[in-house]
């Protein structure tokens, strides 16, 4: 049994259409059909986080949504984060702080911060923690990555005055 | 750890929804998708049918009005945590939810699929246990209510039959002079409750406690409100040792054990979490009374 559907969506600004099975996740979809391998599968059920994007801006996790969830919807991926090929700011506080070893984490976690810092530009530490609670990091231990996002919200927050 | 294929069916109206699920066989709803999908990708489940809810608006909605909240089932955690209206009106909603697994999570995260998977730790179950819920279930013959007691029908099974849904539930809104308390024990912040408690209390003028509503989650399937220590506690002070009494009382109930926490430890967490959830709310209902 195949079932098909027809699928418009914006994913980083782009205008896509194509045809997927419904059982395909989001995330799936994004790195088979779209190439856009940025964004990664880690537990496929919805405990490490790794697979974090931004659906109408708000996070997601793309193994627990069908790519045909996704039609009519705007997705950003890390692969939208970067402006001009450059680093943005709080790409660029990621190598800063070294809060990367192995990299599986870091596009769910920056996802995950681009929505929090969006709505929060001046989080206390205990907020940071609270919301990187959902992207588990076996490398690191964290610390870095918090830097990273405190360094990253005063720079933001820079930028915007 | 891919969904095996399933008929994929969104209809935008619950009319749309319960034709199909009086026709369809072995079908599942979706909603937020934060416990079906997951069952789906490992596949416990492999229904042949999947309705996909987040079409159907109407689902949809807050209303206060009366004392009383109705949330439609569709209606994202996320909206319930940001809602300016039900931070006015109940807090300790806010508040719970804030245990509720992530912001990811909570992002898609409804209320109906919480009540209806129906986790004995889950924070808007225990919600809709202190705050006396009642659940509006549908089908294409009609539609009924039926309390969160009745609602339950043991371990992760709820009492909706296969070709019904829940529409919404209803809550009683605490009352202005209530003081709140929750809290809970997990491993890690934003898994499944082992224990949680909450508790709403107000205090008369002479500062004896008026009323009080405790519930808790953990000791078995459903919630439980212990309605004898609520009872014991009207018109006694809120003295510590009053409440010490009370979590005692609350650690002396029935409860079992599975693969992971025995019954002897849940009871000893339930007694710890209802002293420090009532002394929350005997704390904040004095704030309230000397405002």
């Amino acid at each position: 049994m195949t079932d098909k559907r027809n699928i418009a969506l914006k994913v980083n600004g782009v205008d896509y259409e194509r045809g997927v099975d419904t059982r395909m996740t989001l995330v799936d979809f994004l790195r088979h059909e779209l190439e856009l391998t940025g964004t990664h599968v880690g537990c496929e059920h919805g405990v490490c986080g790794a697979c974090t994007v931004l659906v109408n801006g708000e996070s997601v996790r793309s193994c627990l949504m069908l790519a045909v969830q996704a039609n009519g919807q705007s997705i950003q991926t890390v692969e939208g984060l970067a402006v001009n090929g450059e680093l943005n700011i709080l790409q660029q506080c990621f190598q800063d702080h070294h809060s990367l070893q192995c990299g599986f984490c870091t596009s769910g976690m920056l996802m995950t911060l681009t929505e929090f810092l969006r709505d929060h530009p001046n989080p206390t530490e205990q907020e940071v923690q609270e919301v990187l609670s959902g992207n588990l990091c076996r490398c690191t231990g964290y610390l870095p990555i918090m830097s990273a996002a405190m360094d990253a919200a005063q720079k933001m927050r820079e930028a915007k005055v | 750890m891919k969904p095996a294929a399933f008929k994929y069916h969104d209809p935008n109206r619950l009319s749309d929804v319960v034709e199909l699920l009086s026709t369809l066989e072995n079908t599942r709803l979706l909603a937020g998708g934060q416990t079906l999908m997951p069952m789906m990708n490992f596949r416990y489940l492999m229904p042949d049918h999947l309705i996909d809810l987040n079409q159907v608006a109407e689902l949809n909605y807050i209303n206060i009005d009366g004392g009383y909240m109705t949330i439609g089932a569709m209606t994202r955690q996320r909206t319930l945590e940001f809602s300016k209206e039900v931070a006015k009106h109940c807090p300790i909603i806010v508040q719970a939810l804030q245990y509720v697994g992530h912001r990811q999570t909570r992002n898609r995260g409804t209320i109906g699929g919480s009540l209806c998977h129906f986790d004995p730790g889950a924070e808007l179950v225990n919600m809709t246990a202190l705050l006396d819920g009642t659940l509006e279930i549908c089908s294409k013959s009609g539609s009924r209510e039926v309390s969160i007691g009745e609602f339950n029908q043991g371990y992760l099974t709820t009492q909706i039959a296969e070709d019904e849904i829940l529409s919404r539930v209803r809550l009683k809104l605490p009352g202005e002079k209530d003081g709140v308390g929750f809290v809970e024990f997990a491993r890690r912040h934003g898994d499944f409750a082992i224990v949680a408690c909450s508790c709403l209390m107000s205090l008369d003028a002479k500062g004896l406690i008026e009323s009080v509503k405790i519930a808790v989650s953990g000791l078995g399937a459903a919630p439980v409100r212990p309605h004898n220590v609520e009872m014991n506690l009207r018109g006694q002070a809120p003295t510590k040792s009053a409440l010490i009494q009370a979590a005692h009382d609350v650690g002396q109930m029935e409860s079992v054990s599975d693969a992971y926490v025995s019954a002897a430890y849940r009871q000893h967490l339930a007694r710890i979490m209802t002293y420090r959830a009532l002394s929350q709310a005997a704390k904040s209902a004095q704030e309230k009374t000397n405002d």
